[in-house]
């Protein structure tokens, strides 16, 4: 039986006045997978994940979340679509005036009705799964770079979501906190069976985490498939992407 | 051929002036609207739950409370000088007994409401702007509504809502430290009679001029805390962008603060 549709992107067009971002695309994340979205820096990529968790409506299209198209959705009925996500942001987006506890258990005070002590031991048992122990009373000020990624990602796994979007997830990282991150996507996705969209355009990340690669360039997805079919991939844009990377690197 | 090489540069710097008004126009009328929709919206999530009671507490102390002394201080010296002013001028006629009536009726209907706004702008609404301004610059709104959070709900209606509490209470405040401030000018410095000033202040002051202070306080509060929202929550461009926008916020909350004084005095008389 062939895997289901957790989002699918029909037809998906966006222009921010005379600029069309976006120019009719089609993608299908299938339940449990990690779809990667690479592409050059101002191809659209955040643009098309905000159209995913309803923080864009697009001039036309449809966006569907396990079936439902969230396109026409008012605030209120979003923000039940929402508690299906968790996402990761490029900077993490912590707040910066909430402890690391207080930071990862904000969705459990918002949508549940859970005591403190249980709210603890939740949110420690998150903070284990992206590897942190004892920093629950410090302030993201006090944390680095790759440790504020992974609070933020404790953060956006909390509520057991079923889908995790992580945009731009090792931009701006060390080559060992980078690997880190890499691994976190996939322990995630192997401990938490999450299905999973990354935005990037770190190549090397895009191809150790990636079930499905979908390229994006001009607005349009050129070339979607398994990483290792688009290694050899024959589109001019896609080409030119990955070929200074790869001489460099083998 | 003096004049005939001035003539372009003259109708290009006329059209670039009123390339700048438009665009200031256009700028005021923009913001106006957006202000306006954004109050509706804030009306709108007021009222629908989660009412979020610590949340709102926690801004009634820091816009109430934390402005409380920088008020009373304002209030106290600006009672004393229009006291010395004023008693400096009544001396002439010998009508040293109208300078109570005169600060309290400068103070309660226009100087209260508007100083305690201004302060309360420079003190409050500008942390809030920066704030919201900082939140926003970095994600944080778009990560509260991720996580099906209501931004305006959980950030703005509190804030909000203590600006137009906060500010009447702050003015009354100002009301009596004014007073005060004015009768020590007047009884202790400048030998004013005490019964004179209490009697007189009490035979010109009526509850309707108190009441008139207070509802500018309400409006004043609810434009300033408005106008700081806006501006942080629609912030853009990093660091620069949030300085931008807070200088703005403070620019247009002191004149929206002027402008208001005008109109809302003519329609409440």
């Amino acid at each position: 039986m062939a895997p289901r549709a957790m989002i699918e992107v029909v037809g998906l067009h966006k222009r921010f006045g005379e600029h069309e971002v976006l120019k009719g695309i089609d993608l299908v994340v299938e339940e449990g997978s990690t779809v990667v979205i690479l592409g050059g820096s101002g191809s659209g990529k955040t643009v098309l994940m905000k159209h995913m968790i309803g923080l864009l409506k697009p001039d036309l299209g449809q966006v569907l979340v396990e079936g439902e198209d969230i396109v026409p959705l008012g605030a209120a009925e979003l923000e039940v679509v929402r508690r299906k996500f968790g996402m990761v942001f490029q900077a993490a987006a912590l707040f910066d005036s909430m402890t690391v506890f207080e930071n990862v258990s904000f969705p459990l005070r918002e949508h549940t009705r859970m005591s403190e002590a249980q709210m603890r031991e939740v949110v420690r048992q998150k903070l284990d799964i992206v590897g942190l122990h004892q920093v629950e009373a410090q302030y993201p000020a006090d944390l680095s770079g790759g440790m504020r990624k992974r609070v933020g990602l404790a953060r956006a796994i909390v509520l057991d979501p079923k889908i995790v979007l992580y945009d731009e997830p090792t931009t701006g990282l060390d080559p060992i906190t980078t690997e880190y991150v890499d691994d976190m996507i996939l322990e995630a996705k192997a401990k938490l069976g999450v299905t999973s969209v990354v935005i990037s355009h770190d190549i090397a990340s895009s191809f150790k985490v990636a079930d499905k690669i979908a390229f994006l360039s001009g607005g349009h997805i050129v070339e979607q498939g398994p990483p290792a079919r688009l290694r050899n991939a024959q589109h001019p844009a896609l080409k030119q992407f990955l070929h200074s990377w790869f001489e460099k690197n083998e | 051929m003096a004049n005939g090489a001035d003539a372009p540069g003259q109708r290009s710097a006329l059209a670039q002036g009123f390339g700048d008004l438009s665009k200031l126009v256009v700028g005021a009328v923009s913001d106006l609207g957006g202000v306006a929709t954004l109050g509706a919206q804030v009306v709108r999530w007021a009222a629908r739950p989660p009412y979020r009671v610590a949340s709102f507490f926690s801004q009634l102390d820091f816009v109430g409370v934390g402005s409380t002394f920088i008020v009373c201080l304002t209030g106290t010296f600006t009672g004393m000088v229009f006291a010395h002013q004023s008693a400096r001028a009544f001396e002439l006629f010998n009508a040293e007994s109208m300078v109570g009536p005169t600060v309290a009726l400068t103070v309660t209907r226009e100087l209260a409401p508007v100083f305690t706004a201004l302060m309360v702008t420079m003190r409050a609404c500008s942390a809030m702007c920066t704030e919201l301004g900082t939140m926003r610059v970095t994600e944080q709104v778009d990560a509260l509504e991720t996580m099906a959070v209501n931004p305006i709900q959980y950030l703005l209606v509190p804030r909000v809502l203590a600006g137009l509490i906060m500010v009447p209470v702050l003015t009354l405040i100002f009301d009596l430290c004014g007073l005060g401030g004015g009768y020590f000018v007047s009884v202790v410095v400048k030998n004013v009679s005490a019964g004179t000033f209490i009697a007189r202040t009490q035979q010109w002051l009526d509850p309707e001029d108190i009441v008139e202070g207070l509802i500018k306080g309400a409006v004043f509060g609810l434009t300033i805390a408005l106008i700081a929202c806006y501006k942080g929550y629609n912030a853009s461009g990093g660091a620069k962008g949030v300085g931008q926008a807070t200088t703005q916020a403070m620019v247009q909350s002191a004149l929206g603060i002027f402008i208001l004084d005008y109109f809302v005095g003519v329609l409440l008389h």
